[in-house]
Parts: structure tokens; sequence; C-alpha cells
């Protein structure tokens, strides 16, 4: 009992700078988690991973014209994400073109000019700051934005639960009855553009988005209902930052990419060992019901 | 097209509707009134513009030309074909059907235990009572069509659009959404419904619209698919064309399109050619 104390309960209770990355974490998998879930079930799971390269050059302003300050790196890193978003989102919506295809072209062409921004005034050690982030150094500014974006999520999911399950579901039915359909994919690319910005301030731009998407897809494997899948995804992601922190503090391992490898293991368990995962569903049954 | 003075009470109005994708026509020149209470099936070959006029009156395509108007204050169901759906989401047969309160209480409005018996009235009408928390993912096509009706029976709406809801269901099902179908009929509501078996639509609906990208017959179902309409409708569908002239030149060549105030090209110019 001492043991599971000290190893698991102590790091977090002596050291402030576990307690901020903890509660950082926490309001990021809160608000994450049900945006990831969205975004899985639109198949557009890798739009999140493209919106997190296509902040970089909006991130990368900031720091050119100020170094490493949260507020103007955010502020940069929102104004490119969602010019992104609706520049992908109106192509797609406009035209023949596909979402996939004009949202690959936006975030490349935004990626490389990110990287091109960075590397004329940075050193490599800023761009693995940008990159991968530092969730042992969240400063009250980082905590505070995370804690606003987390409420604001909560906010906007709770407004447009209906409508985001219906745009999902049935999106031609959505837009027979309301005109809420384009603007409710508008308002929730702006959500994954404002998590991924929280999140990168802990965990930088790359690993952000795993937070979002990998908690979301181990919870497909558990239940069959949107809603009791959002709660799964956080708990998963609640679960992935503690043990995540935890190894980092007793293993002197990078903690961002510690949180997502942690929230990857749950993912492979929930594929072998959920109710509709690898193993039971394979497991040859001789009892059947009569109807 | 329909003579429009005999009809009394309309529920839609055509009026030279042309609708279409790229400023190429899908239905193209469409006029003529569906009277209130109307059992109507929509008939044509793939590609005929069948589904796009039904998106034409469920608002989700704004015209290049004509208008098409339903009557102020009539409440509107729209069942898009089956593979719009994402059956692979993760939700009940109740939280599919209960969409369908959107209309009564939308975004934010609670569901109340009136709802709740309305839809389990629904699922009792279309033989789905003990289905409510199945996943839709585990549904046979049938089921989920039933479902999607239930949904419709919901929504309780006045004008009801319903694209291909026969496809790929079994016989019995088919009888048995052809009597709900009838029974929306019974109760005076206006039912439009797309349809590719031709002799369903002979034995059932009493009016018929034949498209093939252009009305090419409209009336009392036996006469409208006429061996000779359908001929004609053949023929129509298979002309396409990437480089077809400007409606405006087309038009004074074929007499039988009636009067037109549009082309479909982006520069006015081009209507002076007229």
């Amino acid at each position: 009992m001492t043991m599971f104390y000290d190893a698991v309960i102590l790091p977090f209770l002596e050291f402030a700078f576990m307690q901020r990355a903890l509660a950082g974490a926490v309001m990021l998998s809160l608000s994450a988690g049900p945006v990831g879930v969205f975004l899985t079930l639109r198949r557009m799971s890798l739009t999140g991973d493209a919106m997190a390269h296509a902040i970089l050059p909006g991130a990368a302003t900031g720091f050119l014209l100020y170094g490493l300050e949260i507020v103007p790196m955010t502020i940069g890193g929102l104004v490119a994400g969602i010019v992104v978003a609706l520049g992908a989102g109106a192509v797609a919506r406009l035209t023949v073109q596909k979402e996939d295809a004009s949202m690959a072209a936006f975030y490349l062409i935004s990626l490389s000019l990110g990287v091109l921004m960075v590397s004329l005034r940075g050193s490599s050690v800023d761009l693995m700051h940008v990159l991968f982030g530092t969730v042992l150094a969240l400063n009250n500014d980082a905590l505070i934005l995370i804690a606003m974006v987390c409420v604001l999520t909560l906010g906007v999911l709770a407004v447009f639960w209906r409508a985001l399950v219906a745009e999902c579901m049935d999106p031609l039915f959505l837009r027979s009855v309301s005109r809420l359909g384009s603007p409710v994919h508008f308002i929730f690319l702006g959500l994954v553009v404002t998590n991924l910005v929280a999140g990168f301030q802990a965990l930088g731009t790359l690993l952000a988005v795993g937070l979002m998407i990998l908690p979301a897809a181990a919870a497909r494997f558990w239940t069959q209902r949107v809603s009791i899948m959002c709660l799964v995804a956080i708990g998963i992601g609640i679960v992935s930052s503690a043990v995540g922190l935890l190894l980092s503090y007793h293993a002197s391992l990078p903690s961002g990419p510690a949180i997502i490898l942690a929230a990857g293991s749950l993912y492979f368990a929930s594929i072998l060992a959920s109710p509709r995962g690898l193993l039971l569903s394979r497991i040859p049954r001789s009892a059947h019901r009569a109807a | 097209m329909k003579d429009i003075s005999a009809v009394p009470q309309a529920c839609l109005n055509f009026s030279d509707l042309t609708l279409g994708y790229d400023q190429h026509p899908a239905v193209h020149h469409l006029s003529g009134e569906v009277a209130k209470g109307s059992l109507l099936a929509v008939v044509g070959g793939n590609g005929s513009g069948k589904s796009t006029l039904m998106k034409g009156i469920a608002g989700l395509l704004r015209p290049m030309g004509g208008a098409c108007s339903v009557t102020a204050g009539t409440r509107l169901a729209y069942l898009p074909q089956r593979s719009e759906l994402d059956h692979t989401f993760p939700a009940r047969v109740i939280d599919l059907v209960s969409l369908g309160l959107w209309p009564r209480r939308g975004l934010l409005g609670r569901h109340r235990p009136e709802d709740r018996q309305a839809v389990s009235r629904a699922l009792v009408s279309v033989g789905l009572e003990s289905f409510e928390k199945r996943a839709i993912d585990t549904l046979s096509g049938g089921q989920l069509q039933r479902a999607l009706f239930a949904r419709v029976l919901v929504q309780d709406a006045d004008l009801i659009l319903l694209d291909e809801p026969f496809n790929a269901v079994d016989e019995q099902t088919i009888v048995d959404l052809i009597g709900l179908i009838k029974v929306w009929h019974g109760e005076g509501r206006t039912v439009m419904v797309v349809v590719h078996d031709l002799d369903l639509v002979r034995e059932h609906f009493p009016e018929a619209l034949l498209l093939a990208r252009r009305p090419v017959a409209w009336g009392a179902s036996r006469q409208t698919l006429s061996a000779e309409n359908l001929q004609i409708a053949r023929r129509y569908r298979e002309a396409w064309n990437e480089n077809a002239p400007w409606c405006g030149n087309e038009m004074s060549a074929d007499l039988d399109h009636g009067h037109h105030d549009h082309v479909h090209h982006p520069e006015p110019a081009r209507a002076g050619a007229l």
C-alpha cells in the first residue's frame, strides 16, 4: 500500500510541476476527448493530424515576433488553424474537391511555411519545443488558457450536441430540417483548432492530436452509444495522462510522448480485450439465444 | 404538363424548375403542381434526376433556374437514400428515430414524455417494438428502412419525400412500407416516392411523374408509364453531352419546351443570343 502511495500519489503531492502537468492534461482530456470522438466518427481522424500541422506557421509567427511567449503563439496558431480549416472546408463545400484532398493541400503548405519560419530565427531546440511541447513546465498562462478552452468546448458541445450527432449520422436529414448543417460543421472545426492550440502548449503541435484521437479511437470498442463513447474517451485520456506523467517522473522519459504512448497502450488493450475487440468477438460460443 | 387550373389546392409548385450540378441540368424545365394529398411516384432510369428533384424540393439544392415552392406552413419530411446514412454510427434505434423530433423540439428543446410515446408508437407501427435499444449497425437493410420510416412517422409531416425506400429491401418489408405509405395517403398527407419498380407504381400509386432529366409525362400512372413514354424517356436520358450548347440556343429548336427565362450560364450576355 505504501509502495503504491509512494509511486503513484506522492509525486503529485510533492511537486507543484507534477500537479500543474496533471491539471493541464486532465483538462485537455476532458475537452479534447469528446472532440476526438466526433472527429473519428466523421472519419476525419487524419484531419486532426493535418490541423495540428497547420497550426505551425501561426505559432511560428508568434514565436518570431515575441519569442517563446504563450499568448502570441496561441493567437497565431488559432489564426493559422482557422484559416486552414475554413479554407479547406470552403473548397470542399464549394467545389468538386473532397475535404481530405483540400485539407491535405492546405496543411502541407501551412506546415512547410511554419518550419521555414521557425528555422529562419530559431535553433533546433526552439523547434523541438514548438513541435513537442513541455507538459512539465506549464505556467499559469498556459493553465488558464487550457481551462478556458476546456470550458468553452464543453459548453459548445452541450449546446450543439443534437446537431453534431445528427450531422454525423445523417447529414442530409439535418439539412432537411434545419439550417444548422453547415454552421455546425465549421463550429466543430473551430473546436478542433482551439483544442489543438490548447494542447500544443503542453504536448506540442505533433502530439496534441494524440490526446484527441487515441482515447476516442479506443472508446469506440467499448460502447454503442456516442454519449458513453465520449465519457469513455475522457476516462482513457485522464488515465493516460496520469500514467504517462508517472512514467515520465520515475523513468525520466519525455512527458509528452509518455502520455501519448500510455494512451496508445490503452488503445491496443481495447482492440484486444474490449467486448467488440479482437479476442472476445472471435471466441466461439456454443450457446446462442433462441431469437 | 399538368393543367394547373384543374388542381384545387396545391402543396407544391414547380415553375420552370431547373436543378443541376456544374451547369449541367439534372432536372430540366419542370412545371406543374402537386395537389395536397396526392400519392405521386417519381420514376425514371438512373441519372434521370429523381433524387435531384427530391433534394431540390427538400431545399438542399438551389435551383439553377425557375422555382420550386412548397406551400407556406407545410411541414416537410425527407428520407434520403439509405446509402446517405452512416449506419456504423454508434446509436441505438431509439436515437435514430428520435431525430424525427427535431421539427418539434429543435436543437435545445427537451424531449417530453409525449415525445417518447410518439417514438414508441412509431416503432410499433413499423414492427420494431422490441428494437428500441438495438445498435443501428446490427440492423438488416429492411429493419433499418423500417426504423427510418418510424422517423418519418415521428416527424408528422404534411409533405413526405421518400427517395428509393424500396431498394435492397425484401418483399414483406416492401408490402409493410407500402401499407404505411397508404395510411399516410389516407390521412391526407402528400407523399412523393422515388420508385424503380414500375409494376409497383402501376399497382399502388395513382399518379406518376416520369423523368428523363426533363419531365416526359405526368399524370395517372398507367397513362404516364405507357410504352411510348418509356421509349421517349430512354432516348432523352442518353442525350447527356459534355459540350451541349447553352440552353438558350437549344430552346429555339425544341418547340415542346414551353417558355423559359434563363440560361444555365454564368454570363448574362449569352441570354442576348436568344
